[in-house]
């Protein structure tokens, strides 16, 4: 049978789900005592382990980074341009696993599932979770498979900020931390708009207090409006002039015709927001949101970032985008100031783009040359070992 | 950049001390003084390319224009700061210099000598400005925006009362050698100094 998926593809690819019966104390004081994580994983991991990168997920993200679920499937997995073989993390190298975080709604425990003490929905009484919580559930899951130490832990925009607490949290099993339009924590405008979302879910009549999924309903609107407001946030004024300007999608503006004006990306954000309704679940952005807003790398550090990176040993990679408002160049220049005052090992590219936030998403020359030429030092760092051995 | 410069810069650096490289350019210069002076290193540069060029090196760059000043560095957080043939292509080669006497505790500076005799000359019997083995450029097309001479460099740093530590003529062509030692100004084609504030004596 002919393969169906482009050649630089990881090709098709099946979740799995691993199931983890220790419980995990979680930051806000409870524990869980079982939970699930639903897991895809690209390329071979080598004979001594030492290949794996992790890829930590955005705020709407999940496991789904690259290939396909089946040969009909339209569109790969999120971040199908920057892993397969021969990409930037190239999976010819690589043993790469992404994984949805704890308190997702694609398969991993969250919200949507079952709370094994009351038999119920958790819905909103899943427990308020911290980047660190991810970190210590991603840590059991490298345990689970073998993983002493990644080549890479790598992340955008909120996963970014997954990446950078493991650089912290377990120094000793991360080689290198690659960390692409992110922040040591939110601005007080990027909490506004995180509560201007969260504000939406619940005004929304459907939300019923966040026990919507017994009333056998979802809080369709209010999600949608969500996600209007956020996407909105993720793009630039620029590309939304170049990419809808204010083309018409029905209607006209001819004198003596009442016919109702519809611009396109009015049509647009509609189509965004509803799709993105009918799959991702209104707690888990809820719970996710705060997980961002409450997200503050030097906090236990005596709030001094240098402090902070000076319990990481690992090597940094820092990208911005220059267009990118949510999270700015200059948040990202932050994180490499104090890696610099920390003396630690690190790079930092702002690359041009006019794609905003979502530009760490999408195809760019600058930004995958940078991320390539990186990533090829990681590869020879995990294959230096390996070759010192096979000397001796 | 001669691999003369290089040995004489290389002296001036103390083993295992904190480097930030101005221009770093494709990063060669860090990567040899990661290599054999054991510096904990970064150097700036806003060319993509050149950026590119370190990271597959392995050395720390930052994307960073020189000419927006070093306003992310503390004082004296670097052991030397250094600077090599970029000095030219600055706004203010000036504030740039106080930049690095603020955030280096010593400082590096190379730049080419537009008093060199075959510049003199080139300009005195053409008439047309200088193209020469430093300077490649056209007029029209050249990043270098400020030129000096070694004694206007001198200048400057008597006019901001900075101390040279060391100075030295740099020359590929041997006569050239022996000669700029006692005239710098004429024979140099390039000047490699190593300064500090008057203040740190």
């Amino acid at each position: 049978m002919p393969n169906p998926y482009p050649a630089n593809s990881v090709g098709q690819v099946a979740p799995e789900v691993y199931q983890f019966d220790e419980p995990l104390e979680l930051s806000c004081g409870r524990t869980l005592n079982q939970y699930e994580l639903v897991v895809e994983t690209y390329g071979q991991l080598n004979s001594d382990k030492s290949n794996a990168v992790l890829i930590c997920h955005a705020l709407s993200g999940h496991h789904h980074a690259a290939g396909y679920h089946a040969p009909g499937d339209t569109k790969p997995g999120w971040w199908d341009h920057y892993i397969g073989p021969g990409k930037a993390i190239d999976t010819d190298h690589f043993f790469v696993v992404a994984l949805n975080n704890l308190g997702g709604c694609h398969g991993s425990t969250g919200p949507r599932s079952n709370n094994p003490d009351t038999g119920k929905i958790w819905g909103k009484g899943f427990p308020p979770l911290r980047v660190r919580d991810w970190v210590s559930s991603q840590a059991r899951l490298a345990d689970h498979l073998g993983i002493d130490c990644w080549a890479a832990v790598v992340g955008g925009s909120l996963g970014g900020m997954n990446a950078m607490r493991w650089a912290l949290e377990y120094p000793d099993r991360v080689r290198h931390c690659v960390v692409i339009a992110s922040a040591m924590k939110l601005s007080a405008q990027n909490i506004a708009f995180n509560e201007i979302a969260r504000r939406a879910i619940k005004s929304d009549r459907e939300y019923h207090d966040g026990e919507f999924l017994e009333h056998d309903t979802i809080p369709r609107d209010g999600l949608a409006l969500a996600r209007m407001i956020g996407h909105v946030t993720y793009l630039s004024d620029e590309l939304m002039g170049v990419r809808f300007g204010r083309e018409l999608r029905s209607g006209t503006f001819q004198p003596g015709l009442e016919a109702p004006v519809e611009f396109q990306v009015e049509s647009y954000l509609r189509h965004q927001g509803d799709r993105f309704a009918q799959e991702f679940d209104a707690n888990t952005y809820l719970l996710m949101t705060k997980i961002l807003d409450y997200f503050d790398l030097a906090r236990e550090y005596g709030d001094d970032p240098v402090q902070a990176f000076a319990h990481a040993t690992c090597h940094f990679l820092v990208i911005s985008f220059s267009s990118d408002w949510r999270f700015s160049p200059a948040r990202s220049r932050e994180i490499v100031d104090a890696l610099i005052a920390a003396n630690r090992d690190v790079s930092y590219a702002t690359i041009e783009s006019n794609m905003g936030h979502d530009a760490f998403l999408l195809p760019n020359d600058r930004y995958e040359r940078v991320f390539r030429a990186y990533m090829m030092r990681v590869a020879q760092d995990t294959q230096a070992p390996a070759a010192r051995s096979a000397q001796r | 950049m001669l691999r003369i410069d290089l040995d004489i810069l290389q002296q001036w650096v103390s083993v295992g001390s904190r480097v930030l490289d101005l221009g770093c350019g494709d990063g060669a210069l860090l990567h040899s003084l990661v290599e054999n002076r054991r510096v904990e290193g970064y150097g700036l540069e806003i060319d993509s390319d050149q950026i590119t060029a370190c990271i597959e090196r392995g050395v720390n760059v930052i994307e960073h224009d020189i000419n927006e000043g070093l306003r992310n560095f503390k004082d004296k957080s670097f052991d030397t700061v250094i600077m090599t043939y970029s000095l030219q292509v600055l706004r203010r080669p000036d504030r740039v210099i106080d930049e690095m006497l603020r955030v280096g505790k010593e400082c590096i500076v190379t730049f080419p000598n537009f008093g060199n005799i075959r510049t003199r000359g080139y300009l005195m019997l053409r008439g047309r400005m200088p193209v020469t083995r430093q300077l490649p450029y056209q007029w029209y097309d050249t990043p270098n925006i400020h030129f000096c001479t070694v004694r206007d460099f001198e200048a400057l740093c008597r006019e901001k009362n900075i101390r040279v530590m060391h100075r030295t003529s740099v020359t590929g062509r041997r006569p050239d050698r022996y000669f700029s030692r006692a005239w710098p100004n004429v024979f140099a084609e390039a000047a490699i100094y190593h300064l500090s504030n008057s203040q740190n004596d």
